[in-house]
Parts: C-alpha cells; structure tokens; sequence
C-alpha cells in the first residue's frame, strides 16, 4: 500500500489562526470559561486542547483545565484494530460532574470515536454538558454525532485520508490530503 | 530351508566378524560358510543381505506385554509383532501383568499365547513374590517347570532385606537369576522425575539417584551373602554402576542393563510431556556420560528396552498423573546405532553383543550364531535411512518420546525359528 | 538429540500490521519464556486499568459478550475472585468451575473437563490446577488463549506480574534491586515466578528458610547468571534487601517434611525486631492469605512497609490487562487497520 500526497489543506500559520477562532468561539458560546474544561482525545487530540487552553488563557487570563482521554477500552472496533491494540492512559484531574467539557480532536469521520469518548467520560462522572471541537470535519458520519466548534469542513472520498500533523507528535506542522493506493 | 546369503557375520561368542552365508534348517543353524559355499538347491529360500550385518538374535531380556489383563494397552501378539519390527527374536516379559504372573497357570498361558499369536520367542519372568506384593514367595519352583527365566518384582524392587535374600536364596538352588528394579521407595515417594535443576525449574517432584542406587547397594550385599545371580533392571545412575562394578570386581554374579532412552536422554529433556515420564526417570548428564562409559568398558551386559506400553487414555494426561513407561522395540537398535556406534563409543560388535551373548549370559543362557544354535538371526542396516513414525507402530500404544525423529541405520529382516518374522 | 519434540509455548498469529509485536504468545504460562520488554509492555498496559479502578463507575464493555471460563480445579478464593472482577469489570462474562463441586470427583480427566468447558464456546480459559504442567497440557489441546492461574508447584505468572507491579510503583523501578524471598520456596509457583520475572531486570537473590525447603537447585532458577544465594537464618537475608517477599506457610503440610510451626516462628518469622535489621525503605509482599502470627507478625503485615493490600488491588489491574491482551486481538477475517497512529475516526 503507497501513500501518496495529493493537496495540503492547512499550513502551519493556518493551523495557528484556526485553534485561536476555535478558542474564542468556545469561551463566547459558553459565556466565559468558568466550569469549563477541555478533554483532548489521544493521540492528536491531546496537543490541539493544550493549545486552545493556551489560547484561552490569552482571551480571558483564565487556566482552563485540560484533561486526556485513551477511548481504546470504549471501542466498537476493537477486534478490526490490529492485535495487541496499546492501551495509553487517560489523564483527567478534574472532576466531571456538573462541567462543561468540550471534547477536542483533529478529525471527525464516522463519529465512532466521539461515541467511544462518550462512554470513557460518563463513566467518570455525569457532566453537565459536552461538546465537540475538531480541527477538520471530513463528513461520512456513521453516528447521529457533530460537533459544535470546526475549523475547516472538507468533502472526502472514502479512500482518501487527512493526516494532521503536528510538531509535538509529527516533527512537522501541516494538514495534507493523502489517498491509499494498493501497489 | 532358509539361505541368509552376502551377509556380514558378528557373532560375538566367537568374536567373527566377517562375510558370511548362513543357512537355517528348521530351528537349528545348519551351515556357515564363507559367501557363495553354499549350494542351495531349488525351492529353497534365499534371503539376500548384501551390504546387512547378519546377528544372532537379539534378545530383549526386560519389556512389558500386557497380557493377561491390559489388552488394551498391549497384547503378547501386537507387542511380539512391535518386537519382532524392532529386530528382537526373543523378549523377556515382566509379571506385573493383572493377574500378576505369580504362578505357573499364568506362566502356561502366556507361553501358549505366544506360541500361538507371538511372532517372536517369549520367555516370561515370573514375579519374585505373590501378587509381588512382598510378603510371600511366590511359586517359583512350578513357574520355572512351566516356562519362566527369571524372577523379579519389577516395577517395584523387592520389598525388604530379608525378603530379597529369601528369595536370591531360593533362586541359586533353582539356577534363576533375580532381576531387581532398584528403588528405594521412601526416597522416591511421589517423585515424578529425577530430583535436580530440571525438576525444581518445572516444579515437579523428583527422586535423587540415591533412590537407585542405596536399594543397588542393598541388593549388591545381600547377593554377597547368597551367592545368587542377581540382575539390576534398567539401571540409570552413575553411583548404581559403581556398585555393580565393585560387585563385578568381587567376584559377585551381578549383570545389569541399560535402556535406550537411558542412554540418550537426560532429565533436562523433561518437559510437561508424559512421553517423557519413566521409571527410573530420565537421569543427569553425568550420569548418562557413566552409563556410556560402562556400556563401553562391559560393566553393562545388556540392552534392554524396558518397552512400557499404555494406551493414550491413559498415558495422555497431566505429568504428574500418567503412568511411568515409554515404548521401546522399534527404536531400540537404531538408537544404539545412533548412540553408541556411530557416535565412536562402542564397536559394533560390541553392540551386538550387548543385545546377544550379554542378555543371554545374564539370564544364564548362551546366544551364539554357530552351527546347532536356533535358527533366530537379526539382520539389519547400518546406514538406511528412515524416520520413525508412532502412528505406524505394530504396537497399540503410542507413548515414544521418539515420533519422528529420524535415524540412520535399523531392522532390515528379523528371523525366528528358521522363519522370517519380519522384513522390512 | 529428540530432546525439543515441542514447539511450545504456542505463538500467536503473526500481527497485521504493527511492525512490532508486544507480547509473542497466545497464552499466558508462564513467566520463564517473556522478555523484559514484553513484562514491561504487561506492566504499562496494567496502569489504564488501575486508574479505572479509580473511577466511580468501574465497569468497561470492552469484552462485552466475551466469556472467561474460570477453571479452578485447586481451591482459590481469592485468585478466581480476583479474576472474576477483572474479567467482569472489562465487560465479559465468567463460566465458574469449581474443585468440590466438579465432576473430577466422578473421574472425569482433566482433559475431559476442559474439552466440556470448551464446547460451551469461552473466549479464554483461566485455570489452576494441583499439577505442574496441568496448564501447559491443556493449552496444548484448547484453541482459545489459556491463563494459568497456578500449577503445582511450577509458575503463578499473574502474581509473579502484580508483585512486579507494586514493587515498580513503590519503588519506581525493577532493575537491579536486592530481593528476599523468605519461606518454604522449593514448593512455591510463586517465588518461581518472581525469580523468573525479577531476575530479567537484573535483581539479586536471596532465598532464605529451613534447608528442606531451600535446595541449593533453586540458585539455578531465572534467566542464567542471576545472582542468587541461600542462607538459612533469617538473620542473614534482611540486611540489603529492597524487597522482602514472604511466603505463607501451610500449615496443612502438603508436602513433606512437616517442620514444628514453634520452630519456624522462632527462626524465621518476621517480626518488628527482625525488620529492624532491614532498611527503613524495604518493601514487603506476601502472596496471601496471611498466617498472621506464623510467617509474619500483625503489626509488620499492617506497618507502612507492606504493599499487602496494594497487591491485591493490583492483582484486579493486571489481571484486566491479561485478559484484555489475551482476549482483544485479530479475529477470523479481520481487515486490515488504518495506517500507524491513525485511528479510524
């Protein structure tokens, strides 16, 4: 299977430009950033809350708490995953009851995942409310799931994939659209 | 008539090794001469062993039949036939059969059984003592009038001091020799395999060599006092040979044997595998380097295969649950040749002795390829090729740790009576 | 020689696509065949499952509709408690066997059993069981993963790994650390775990009881070359140990020789004295259940020093991690996954 490269979507000023609107349209939808707290789901999840908390704290002058959420356990699919799937941990030192959250990761598909973070949240605690905030939505959604904050929406074929890559993870800081061809 | 023709002649009584024809008249030998001497007339069998060794045959003077009573593990017919495919003309059979054979009735009907389904000679031990139990000497008298060779106890050793010596006692006036599995059984209570690094890494129950080798000692001493002619059954232990060499040394009529899998596995081998499981257990290395250094210097008088069939319902199971015992004809001459001959320990003709005169002089016999003996000839390869597998066995039972491998050298023909029992 | 006729421990399928298999084998034996890195990647994947552990509501459904046939041939209460929650807690269902009550006492074969067990179609097959080896013989014969969950005297691999993880969150490492194991060890599966897991990181040995009980053999055990020494007066194996593990003395003697309990209290047992000689750091570990008074006096099981009660909440967290590595894998069929690090979103 090659992987070959067929558009860049977002540069890295772009990324940047995007996750701070995100930001603020979050702290202006929640009226301010009180009880609300951010859940990056892994991997790339996780670096995109960081950042919009960061950028929050430039809007409003307030910390607001990220938390880091491995949906592996809560998975549907978890026998099409490859063997030994690695669980990471998750990582969220605040309680739930009664926050606001807001669950961050880069691409919303299928939804699948959405419904697996779900899952992992509720099981820690009844939230007040959750939303979603993802840096590209890319549509084929298989659940009744969307998310409240986008940063780009892209139309997609099936075998085409977007990679969002990022420095604390990829060494490189891009969106791309890739296609999987056999060969 | 039967013409064994092109062969090479061992016979280790009058030390030949040399081509050979052979001809056999009914049971007797009736000619050796040097090849092509013979003249054979027409109607005659020829049987062609160019390129064969051509033995007196082999006596397996220690293997288990299990008949009367454990049909299904084994019977006097597939077990001779098993025999036989080894290249044995004669097996010695323990008593520990249900009933145990501890009376000449048992002792007829084995010795009918054979001559009627057997495809090779039997000749049964009778047990040493009733039920071999330990208590009362059995009819040893009546046993030996109906056939037996021996006596023992096997699978157990005999149970006290003052019973083995009742019993040796007995056995010289008779003229039979006391064959003794050697354990004591305090010292190998619940054991399962030899007591050492591969027991405590597997976590199962072992017995040290002293478990042999202080009921050897026992045995050693108590045939001083008799003067009886005393056997040691499957002997394993480094600190054993050394009694029976002492013993030797003294002027005693001690003999030993040592089975196949003593000399070629150790109790590192073991693993949660039954066909792994015997007793005695698979040794130390130092010990099998003892049993190699004995077979060489005559210590040791005899192979024998100590062949243990159970069915696999019952030999299948958890380690610790199945019965002692592994299958021993079909593999015992290619694993000497594997061994001891190819590997440069023995001389072949040494070999051949260890399953020939060395037997027969233990059980107070003679075996010699000569004008007047039986007619019962080994004939076998040095070099065939062949893989052993189980599952084609003549036996019933399947339990040989040995499946598979592949050897190099075996049974060619195995003749009984003047009679080809087996050819290959 | 025909001496390794078997290909065993089994291998598990070759993995689709990841480029690096985490733990080789379909089964769970032993812990003689693992690498450190393949305990190490056992240990990690334990942490997920302690911090669930944590959470108000413990309950995953991860192995929903998977059943965990739980063969405890061997009495085990809090073993196959221990496995009952881990399996439960990750979603699946348990089948219980249990010694009294099974047919074994009718005569039905080992194997019998497990093939009985089999046809009712678990997913994995968790056994313990008086033989050693007993494990290794029915994996041979089963399909599904099997865990061994004890074996005679042999392997107790799942206590060997939560001793292992107390001991690495205690002590924030494995390597290279003094260990004591104290007690009647030659009949212990699980010091020959411990020697097995804890020798691959390198730690020093030193087995410490009444001679009967600590052949000199046992210095061969644990990968080759591991330090291991036996001393026989507890005096001697308290003075740089790191870790102090002390085995449970049956007082139902199973095996022979019986020693005078007065006597072991009197040359063996730990108490306060006795840790006064170890370092104030050293940790405790006790496989359970505790003869408070025979092996181990009250206050030294319940002192700050003991990780007692930490292994058995342990216990739950590795045994999750067991199952769900054992149980979570490519089935018939599968397709192949996204590509690396890419989840399917």
């Amino acid at each position: 299977m090659k992987i070959i490269e067929k558009s860049q979507l977002m540069s890295a000023a772009e990324i940047d430009r995007t996750l701070q609107r995100l930001a603020h349209q979050v702290v202006e939808k929640s009226g301010g950033t009180r009880n609300l707290a951010l859940i990056g789901i892994r991997r790339r999840g996780v670096p995109l809350a960081e950042r919009i908390a960061r950028a929050m704290r430039g809007i409003d002058g307030v910390e607001v708490p990220v938390g880091t959420l491995d949906i592996t356990l809560y998975r549907d699919d978890l026998s099409k995953v490859a063997p030994q799937a690695v669980l990471q941990s998750s990582h969220i030192p605040f309680g739930v009851d009664a926050m606001d959250l807001v669950l961050v990761d880069d691409v919303l598909y299928t939804g699948r995942t959405i419904r697996a973070a779900m899952n992992g949240l509720f099981d820690l605690g009844r939230p007040k409310r959750v939303s979603l905030c993802v840096l590209i939505d890319r549509g084929h959604r298989e659940m009744p799931i969307e998310a409240q904050y986008i940063g780009r929406t892209v139309q997609t074929s099936d075998t085409e994939i977007i990679e969002v890559r990022l420095t604390e993870i990829d060494n490189e800081e891009r969106v791309v659209l890739v296609d999987r061809v056999d060969g | 008539m039967l013409l064994v023709k092109n062969g090479r002649v061992m016979d280790p009584a009058s030390k030949t090794d040399a081509p050979r024809d052979v001809l056999l008249d009914g049971e007797r030998i009736a000619e050796i001469a040097a090849p092509g001497k013979i003249t054979h007339a027409d109607g005659e069998q020829v049987f062609d062993a160019t390129g064969l060794i051509v033995a007196p045959g082999f006596i397996d003077m220690h293997a288990h039949l299990r008949e009367p009573g454990q049909e299904n593990s084994e019977t006097i017919e597939t077990g001779t036939h098993a025999a036989a495919r080894g290249g044995f003309t004669v097996v010695c059979c323990m008593p520990n059969t249900k009933p145990v054979n501890d009376n000449a009735s048992i002792t007829r009907f084995m010795v009918d059984r054979a001559k009627a389904f057997g495809h090779v000679r039997v000749w049964p031990i009778g047990a040493a003592s009733v039920g071999s139990k330990g208590e009362a000497i059995s009819d040893i008298g009546a046993m030996r009038d109906a056939g037996i060779v021996a006596v023992s106890d096997d699978g157990k050793p005999i149970a006290t001091a003052k019973l083995a010596r009742q019993i040796m006692d007995y056995c010289r006036t008779l003229d039979l020799p006391v064959i003794e599995h050697a354990e004591d059984v305090s010292l190998a209570a619940g054991a399962v395999m030899r007591e050492g690094i591969a027991s405590t890494r597997l976590g199962l129950p072992g017995m040290p060599a002293a478990a042999e080798s202080v009921c050897v000692a026992r045995d050693v001493q108590v045939a001083e006092l008799t003067g009886a002619r005393l056997h040691i059954a499957h002997l394993s232990a480094k600190s054993s040979l050394a009694q029976v060499r002492f013993a030797k040394q003294n002027g005693l009529r001690v003999s030993c044997e040592v089975t196949p899998h003593h000399f070629t596995l150790i109790d590192e081998d073991v693993t949660y595998d039954s066909r792994y499981k015997m007793n005695p257990p698979l040794a130390a290395r130092e010990d099998r380097e003892a049993l190699l250094e004995g077979l060489a210097d005559g210590t040791v008088d005899a192979i024998a295969t100590d062949h243990a069939p159970h069915e696999p319902a019952i030999k299948d199971v958890e380690f610790d649950k199945a019965p002692f015992g592994i299958l021993g004809f079909e593999t015992a001459i290619s694993l000497a040749l594997e061994q001891l001959v190819h590997s440069g320990r023995i001389s072949l003709l040494r070999m051949v002795e260890l399953f020939t005169s060395g037997p027969a002089r233990a059980l107070g016999k003679e075996r010699k390829l000569a004008v007047g003996e039986p007619s019962d000839l080994t004939i076998f390869s040095l070099d065939r090729p062949w893989t052993y597998h189980v599952a084609e066995s003549a036996s019933k039972s399947r339990n040989s740790p040995f499946d598979g491998h592949s050897f190099k050298g075996g049974p060619v023909a195995t003749i009984v009576g003047g009679k080809i029992a087996y050819k290959h | 020689m025909p001496g390794a006729l078997l290909t065993w421990p089994r291998e598990a399928p070759p993995p689709l696509t990841r480029k690096q298999v985490n733990y080789r084998f379909r089964d769970l034996l032993a812990m003689e065949p693992l690498s450190a890195d393949e305990i190490t990647f056992i240990l990690d994947q334990s942490k997920p499952f302690q911090e669930i552990q944590r959470n108000p509501l413990k309950k995953l459904a991860t192995l929903r509709g998977k059943t965990v046939a739980l063969a405890f041939f061997e009495n085990s209460t809090r073993t196959r408690l221990s496995f009952g929650t881990a399996a439960s807690r990750l979603g699946a269902d348990t089948m219980n066997l249990q010694a009294e009550a099974s047919s074994l006492k009718k005569g039905e074969t080992l194997l019998d059993t497990a093939n009985n067990l089999n046809a009712m179609k678990p997913d994995c097959f968790v056994m313990r069981h008086s033989s050693s080896g007993a494990a290794d013989f029915v994996a041979r014969h089963l399909e599904i993963p099997v865990v061994n969950a004890g074996d005679g005297t042999h392997e107790h691999p799942s206590q060997g790994l939560l001793d292992a993880l107390t001991i690495r969150d205690r002590k924030g490492t494995l390597n290279h650390l003094n260990v004591t194991i104290l007690g009647d060890i030659a009949h212990s599966r699980v010091a020959r775990s411990n020697l097995h897991l804890l020798g691959k990181f390198g730690c020093r040995f030193t087995l410490c009881g009444p001679a009967m009980w600590v052949p000199r053999e046992l210095e061969h055990i644990g990968p080759p070359g591991t330090p291991i020494r036996c001393v026989y007066r507890v005096e001697e194996a308290l003075e740089d140990a790191d870790v102090i593990i002390v085995l449970r003395v049956q007082t139902e003697r199973l095996y022979e020789p019986s020693l005078s309990q007065n006597d072991y209290i009197l040359l063996y047992q730990l108490n306060a004295e006795r840790m006064k000689l170890a370092k104030p750091d050293a940790l405790i570990l006790h496989p359970g259940p505790i003869n408070r008074g025979t092996e181990i006096t009250p206050d030294v099981a319940d002192g700050p020093r003991s990780a007692v009660l930490e292994q058995v909440t342990n216990g739950v967290s590795v045994r999750m991690a067991i199952l769900y590595l054992l149980m979570v894998g490519a089935t018939e069929g599968t397709t192949h996954p996204a590509l690396e690090g890419k989840t399917v979103s």
